[in-house]
């Protein structure tokens, strides 16, 4: 079986198993809905300051949902030990990472593109003319996000107190990102909106970096 | 055995001597013989041991990566050993440059810290490996723990040049907040000695520390072993008994 195969299987498990309950998906938005409620108690801003401080808001907002809801990834194939029959079965450990990751990468972009709409309704930022270039911020972010996450939650699942410990693992190692993606985002709500190249081609280096280091070091994550 | 024991440790009796004679001598050349600074005076002599720190912490980060790909290759238990000391000694010099620099940042900037691209490295670089020991802390197999602890600390060591590149780009797009008073910009030859002086001090103290460190955790894993060993033999003897008893 090729390793796109059993990815996409594994991408078909994941998504059978989260929208059977929709657990997840649910406890991120209304988590992240939370952190863009209490932001205006905490800053009151104004139509001005939403644009200035939105883009780091929102990034906040998607890297910590994103790190409590990374956590489940592998933890919970370990409460059935389902995790030893997926290394029984005839696939390669990049395509376990892999379709994870596709499917972590699905969840985060549902909980994102509802927290936009909300964002942009919310703090009277109109994002509807730069949507094409937000979407491709957000991909890049994102991926970004969910390929150093499910490899930390591979790690942290094998560790007490994971739910804890992924955040402390996973927040620092996404600084460099977390700079590209709201520096990306800032420029999409200047007026006129030009979206700046050199952020958008660091996001990609980012995602390049990380995801051929968790190609060559798949084989010991899931290993016994 | 006991002979080579003893050997071994009028061995670093005598190295611990040594170093401990170079960092009183490095002290004295940093205070008394390097030359005062021309505008920032006495709080610019912290300078000499605070780029020794680095110096070492870098040393000590090259060698933990190198340890954790080691291990990832080899699977032997020594370098999982080594990976931690030089993690934990890397952490103690960047500790001590963190807080060496802000001393010396105060009178001279006028500020404690500023976001800079090189201080902003080294604080995400400090947090990265306090995420590495505490990792190492929460798994509780030693195999299991080398193996998930190398992978962390490789990652880790690769976002360390993303975290610089990408405060490097975002510095030179923003206004900087201070006047950084550069001091790279020609160092008076007696000044370089002594800095080169100190360098060698405090490397010297970082690798008799991680040594000691490396021998520390081998200890412990020979501990380990025997512990086993004498709790199984003893689970064995007391079933043999129960065996012989009826």
């Amino acid at each position: 079986m090729t390793t796109a195969r059993a990815a996409a299987i594994i991408l078909g498990k994941e998504l059978r198993l989260e929208f059977r309950t929709r657990e997840l998906l649910t406890a991120t938005v209304v988590f992240a809905l939370t952190v863009l409620v209490l932001f205006n108690f905490a800053f009151d801003p104004t139509a001005a300051d939403a644009r200035r401080i939105g883009p780091g808001l929102l990034w906040i907002a998607f890297l910590f949902s994103g790190s409590l809801m990374l956590n489940p990834s592998f933890a919970r194939e370990r409460s059935n030990d389902t995790l030893d029959a997926l290394r029984m079965a005839p696939v390669s450990a990049f395509a376990i990472l892999l379709g994870k990751m596709l499917a972590n990468f699905i969840f985060m972009a549902l909980a994102e593109v509802i927290l936009v709409l909300v964002f942009s309704v919310l703090y009277n930022v109109p994002l509807a003319g730069v949507a094409g270039r937000l979407v491709l911020v957000l991909v890049l972010g994102t991926a970004g996000l969910v390929i150093t996450g499910t490899v930390f939650s591979a790690i942290s699942a094998h560790a007490r107190m994971r739910e804890l410990l992924l955040p402390l693992l996973l927040l620092p190692i996404l600084a460099p990102l977390l700079i590209a993606a709201v520096e990306a985002t800032a420029s999409l709500l200047t007026d006129p909106p030009a979206l700046d190249r050199t952020w958008v081609t660091f996001l990609a280096g980012f995602d390049i970096v990380f995801l051929t280091a968790s190609w060559l070091l798949c084989d010991f994550l899931v290993e016994e | 055995m006991p002979a080579e024991h003893s050997n071994s440790m009028a061995g670093r009796m005598a190295a611990t001597l040594f170093i401990a004679a170079l960092v009183m001598c490095a002290g004295y050349a940093a205070l008394f013989i390097a030359p005062e600074e021309a505008t920032m005076g006495l709080i610019q002599r912290i300078f000499y041991f605070h780029v020794a720190a680095w110096s070492s912490m870098f040393i000590a980060f090259y060698i933990a990566v190198f340890a954790n790909i080691a291990y990832l290759i080899t699977r032997r238990a020594k370098f999982d050993w080594l990976g931690l000391a030089s993690v934990e000694v890397g952490v103690m010099c960047c500790t001590i440059g963190l807080v060496t620099g802000p001393i010396w940042a105060h009178p001279v900037w006028g500020v404690w810290w500023t976001w800079d691209a090189r201080l902003a490295t080294t604080f995400i670089l400090w947090l990265l490996y306090i995420s590495y020991l505490l990792l190492r802390g929460l798994v509780d197999e030693p195999q299991r723990r080398a193996m998930l602890s190398a992978v962390f600390g490789i990652f880790a060591f690769l976002d360390v040049p993303l975290v610089y590149v990408s405060n490097r780009l975002w510095r030179t797009t923003h206004p900087q907040p201070v006047i950084l008073g550069g001091d790279k910009s020609g160092l008076d030859p007696t000044m370089g000695k002594v800095l080169g002086f100190c360098i060698f001090a405090i490397l010297g103290v970082m690798i008799l520390v991680l040594l000691d460190r490396y021998r520390v955790e081998k200890l412990r894993h020979d501990f380990d072993e025997l512990r086993f060993e004498v709790e199984s033999r003893a689970a064995d003897a007391q079933s043999n008994l129960a065996k012989a008893k009826p």
